[in-house]
């Protein structure tokens, strides 16, 4: 018997691993992406006739717990309507068992990858304060992200920022998650999210979400990782041509309070160091930053630059007069 | 403060410091009075001009060219005028008051408030 080639079975793997959609609404088209959990198509919604994403357990992974942690996104993506956001449009059931999500099709790359190619500084800033905006949203409504990192933010054709991958995400008690945390009602949080069950990304976790403890320190867990998304943005190189800078030591202070490794030590909550970061960018103190008499006359006299240079090219146009005039 | 105040403002002190800076050329000292209040009248007359040119068109660049300009003609008129001796000043009226023009032009662009717009 002839033994298929790679192509051949990797095509059997693809519709082996391509989930049957049931009523025949959506037709599934290529993979787009996948995660620890789950994986995205490109999928055609024929009812309406526009494409979707959608969203499922990877098949021969399917447990239980995996497919009660999608159904979780989607009711939680479905409360948190914001342009940060991408909408749920619907929630549908496999023939085979287990849910699929089907989402707007957000067309953009991921954070790590618009930074990589050389983006100025104030525009990065500008793509955080947008993604923190909408993190500081979600802790509004009650929401903690809790696995925050640039793969799961995407920045869309027209500059918008997507906060993506609420898999992990968690409803806190009450409709506000600024308050201390406590954990919902059972339904609150995924599965297995119980002490002691790490949640989150190695490298971008909080350190007390690393010890297993992800819901005591609440939204100051998303500081943290809002913190070492900052950090990768300052690290990113700046345009092409453009010379290296080390960024400004204010914006470190705020990263580096953020990603304090105790969460009393960090921001109380988003808003708070969004307002930092737009402190620095409207030439303000960083209250997280301990300026030298240097750094503090730097900072009050950059917005007048042009101003300075053209009253000393008046004085020294005068000077110049006067040393003239004494000849 | 309005674009027009802070041309007027500017242009008047800047004016009266340039006229004030004629005491380092011996040769025009015992006309400073004259020249104080020419100065001084120049600068309003230019921050003026610069102020309302600020509040009708808002853009950096052209605030300065139309400052320049203006600072220029003023001056040059003013550098027309021979002192007593039939001597002028070219350089001396000119460059700096080109300059007080360009620093006027660029301040009410700046640092003036834009006017309100009326609501229906």
């Amino acid at each position: 018997m002839k033994t298929p080639d790679d192509a051949t079975v990797a095509r059997l793997q693809r519709i082996l691993d391509t989930p049957e959609l049931g009523d025949g609404r959506y037709e599934l088209g290529e993979r787009i992406g996948a995660g620890g959990m789950g994986v995205v198509h490109v999928g055609l919604d024929r009812r309406l006739g526009r494409e979707v994403a959608i969203k499922f357990v990877r098949p021969g992974a399917l447990a239980a717990s995996d497919v009660a942690r999608l159904r979780r996104e989607a009711l939680l993506l479905a409360r948190l309507e914001h342009p940060g956001i991408v909408p749920v449009h619907d929630l549908g059931e496999l023939p085979e068992g287990g849910v699929f999500l089907v989402m707007k099709r957000v067309r953009g790359r991921g954070l790590d990858e618009v930074v990589q190619g050389g983006v100025p500084l104030g525009e990065r800033l500008r793509l955080f304060l947008q993604l923190a905006d909408t993190i500081a949203f979600a802790h509004a409504a009650g929401v903690l992200h809790r696995d925050l990192k640039p793969a799961n933010v995407m920045v869309g054709t027209f500059g918008e920022v997507l906060a993506m991958d609420w898999g992990v995400a968690r409803v806190v008690a009450g409709s506000d998650a600024t308050t201390e945390a406590q954990p919902a009602t059972p339904g609150g949080g995924p599965p297995g999210t119980s002490a002691g069950t790490v949640i989150g990304t190695p490298g971008w976790m909080a350190p007390e979400q690393a010890r297993g403890d992800a819901i005591s320190s609440g939204v100051r867990m998303d500081v943290f990782g809002l913190g070492r998304v900052l950090g990768m943005l300052l690290d990113a190189p700046g345009p092409a041509g453009a010379a290296a800078r080390t960024p400004p030591a204010p914006l470190r202070s705020i990263a580096r309070r953020a990603t304090a490794e105790a969460p009393g030590e960090r921001y109380p909550g988003v808003p708070e160091m969004a307002a930092e970061v737009r402190r620095f960018l409207d030439g303000e103190r960083v209250l997280a930053h301990h300026e030298t008499p240097a750094e503090r006359i730097r900072r009050v006299l950059a917005p007048h630059t042009i101003a300075i240079v053209l009253i000393g090219a008046y004085v020294l146009v005068r000077a110049l007069l006067f040393a003239i005039n004494r000849r | 403060m309005n674009k027009v105040m802070l041309g007027l403002v500017l242009g008047a002190v800047l004016g009266l410091l340039d006229g004030l800076s004629a005491w380092f050329t011996p040769a025009v000292r015992s006309m400073m009075a004259t020249i104080v209040l020419g100065s001084t009248v120049k600068g309003l007359v230019a921050g003026l001009l610069i102020g309302w040119f600020a509040r009708k068109v808002r853009s950096v660049p052209l605030g300065v060219l139309f400052g320049l300009v203006v600072g220029f003609v003023l001056a040059y008129i003013i550098a027309a005028m021979p002192d007593a001796n039939g001597n002028h000043y070219w350089f001396e009226i000119i460059l700096p008051g080109t300059l007080v023009g360009l620093i006027v032009g660029y301040a009410t662009q700046r640092y003036g408030k834009a006017p309100v717009p009326k609501t229906a």
